[in-house]
């Protein structure tokens, strides 16, 4: 009876052991996607558009309380100010999350996991359609200017999940972008 | 088997090949197993044509046609599809057909004349492959398209650019349902038609045609029996939902990668449609400036609702589909306004829903 206790008790342990070592790797993982996604977003500058500026006392700085969450949907912007012919074709808002020129107006998207407004719902697939297509969400309207979607679609598969695994880590921030504006509407 | 013995059999089947005529690629894909096959370089060598000289068809190659054609800028269009010999098409969910390992189809595009033929193969990975051949201004021979498309490769009849299309875009609308193949169905090849497109001629067959020669198999026997058809409660609202089927529901359904958004356009031969329902008076995510509340249909008012105003766009912010059309489809969009104006019209939504509730 004793014995048979003793193996029952050894059993449970050596499950409990395999178990907790188990989601350690699944944990660890993660961490790794995680980390490794933050590097390369840092690294690719996605912050530099999908993180509004604000000018501090050392000039323009990211604003970390609003990180990758796009253009803010409450900055009312004039009209774009009309260029005249020539090279100088583009304009940016101080923020640099609203670009003008030839294409309309584009607003940098909110890439917090924010169901509502943000990628929250977004799969890995269509996180990754998008950035291979330059369509929204693979099949929709192409992404516009200023967003380099060529260089992100030469990450591997490998690294578009660790860049989607993080950016799902992030706190998510609720802020609904503007649609993007045509040229007439500008 | 030896090295020696691969290649003798190689050889043989090379010679063999020859002789039938039958290009050399696909006997190797299909004895291959689960390889995946890999596209041509010349449409010739697809198989399409028994004479690549007069560009005859191969008698094994059947032509058909959609009743609910996708919308390609008013281009002339001939499809064909082959199967592997004594294979058949196992239709038993009506919705989504499985192909057997070998199934080819072509789609030819044609304004002044003919510029490109899509062309699908299924592997023996179960993976289509998708590829496209540029015709050559003299109509003699079509090689095979750049993987990244070629956009203004040429101009359609109405003078916009006409863009091939690359790899990813065929897979961004045929990936979005289950089989794949978009015009090749019970309810797209049933005798029972509202064709908008002209052409209809006796070598395209119908979904009859194609069972009676044992193409296709376990059809239910209510269409097997009854022609398949949309319901409706006109033949107006019939088109439309065809229309919207045909050019909408490969990305806006409630199966693909694009479910999440609720907007279902398909009409489905096992459920029906859900296009009233999550569509009218329901939310847009795409919201039009000048509205404070923007909907996809608003009964009665179709320059308020957004699917309508997407339809008839071409600006590239706004236009539907996003992608494979530069010119608006102004039958269907007159089609799909009056649909709205007076078949959605909240007096006739308002019998509609009364009528449903007596009989609940």
């Amino acid at each position: 009876m004793l014995l048979k206790s003793l193996l029952l008790v050894a059993a449970a342990g050596i499950g409990l052991v395999l178990v907790t070592t188990a989601m350690s790797d699944t944990d660890r993982d993660h961490a790794r996607s995680v980390e490794r996604g933050r590097y390369l977003v840092t690294a690719m500058g996605c912050n530099d558009c999908h993180t509004p500026l604000k000018l501090g006392p050392n000039g323009p700085e990211p604003d970390m309380t609003r990180m990758l969450s796009g253009h803010p949907a409450e900055m009312a912007l004039p009209p774009a100010p009309g260029l005249p012919e020539g090279p100088w074709n583009t304009v940016a808002a101080g923020t640099l999350t609203a670009w003008n020129g030839p294409w309309g107006t584009s607003f940098t998207a909110n890439l917090t996991p924010d169901p509502e407004t943000g990628i929250g719902r977004w799969k890995e697939a269509d996180f990754a359609a998008t950035v291979r297509t330059g369509r929204h969400l693979g099949r929709g309207r192409n992404l516009l200017p200023p967003m380099p979607y060529q260089n992100v679609a030469a990450l591997t598969d490998a690294d578009l999940h660790d860049v989607f695994t993080y950016l799902q880590s992030i706190p998510a921030i609720a802020n609904r972008v503007p649609q993007p504006l045509p040229p007439a509407r500008q | 088997m030896r090295p020696f013995e691969w290649t003798r059999l190689a050889a043989a089947l090379l010679v063999l090949c020859g002789t039938l005529g039958v290009p050399a690629w696909i006997v190797l894909a299909a004895g291959s197993g689960s390889a995946g096959a890999q596209a041509p370089r010349e449409l010739r060598e697809t198989g399409l044509y028994a004479d690549p000289s007069t560009q005859r068809i191969a008698s094994d190659v059947l032509a058909f046609r959609p009743q609910y054609p996708l919308w390609t800028d008013g281009a002339r269009k001939r499809r064909w599809i082959r199967l592997p010999a004594g294979s058949s098409i196992d239709a038993s969910d009506p919705d989504a057909w499985r192909f057997p390992v070998g199934t080819q189809l072509w789609k030819e595009f044609a304004y002044e004349r003919r510029v490109e033929t899509r062309y699908m193969q299924l592997g023996g990975d179960g993976r289509w492959v998708y590829a496209t051949y540029v015709w050559s201004p003299d109509g003699r021979s079509a090689s095979l398209a750049p993987q990244r498309g070629l956009r203004g490769a040429c101009q359609s009849t109405s003078g916009a650019p006409h863009d091939i299309p690359s790899e990813l875009d065929c897979r961004a609308c045929h990936q979005g349902t289950p089989s794949e193949v978009l015009g090749f169905s019970a309810l797209q090849l049933s005798s029972a038609r509202t064709s908008r497109e002209p052409g209809d001629n006796a070598a395209e067959l119908q979904l009859d045609d194609f069972v009676a020669r044992g193409w296709i198999r376990d059809l239910p026997r209510e269409f097997r029996e009854r022609a398949p058809q949309i319901a409706a409660r006109s033949e107006r609202e019939r088109a439309v939902l065809g229309y919207l089927h045909g050019n909408c529901a490969s990305c806006h359904n409630a199966r693909g990668p694009l479910a999440e958004l609720g907007l279902d356009l398909e009409f489905s031969l096992a459920r029906g449609s859900s296009a009233v329902r999550t569509s009218v008076g329901v939310e847009s995510r795409f919201q039009l400036a000048e509205l404070e509340r923007s909907e996809r249909i608003v009964p009665g008012a179709p320059h308020a609702s957004v699917l309508f105003r997407r339809i008839s766009s071409r600006d590239p912010l706004l236009q539907m589909p996003a992608l494979g059309t530069h010119v608006v489809d102004t039958a269907a969009v007159e089609l799909v306004s009056q649909w709205i104006e007076q078949d959605l019209a909240p007096a006739r939504l308002a019998d509609t829903h009364s009528s449903h509730q007596r009989q609940r």
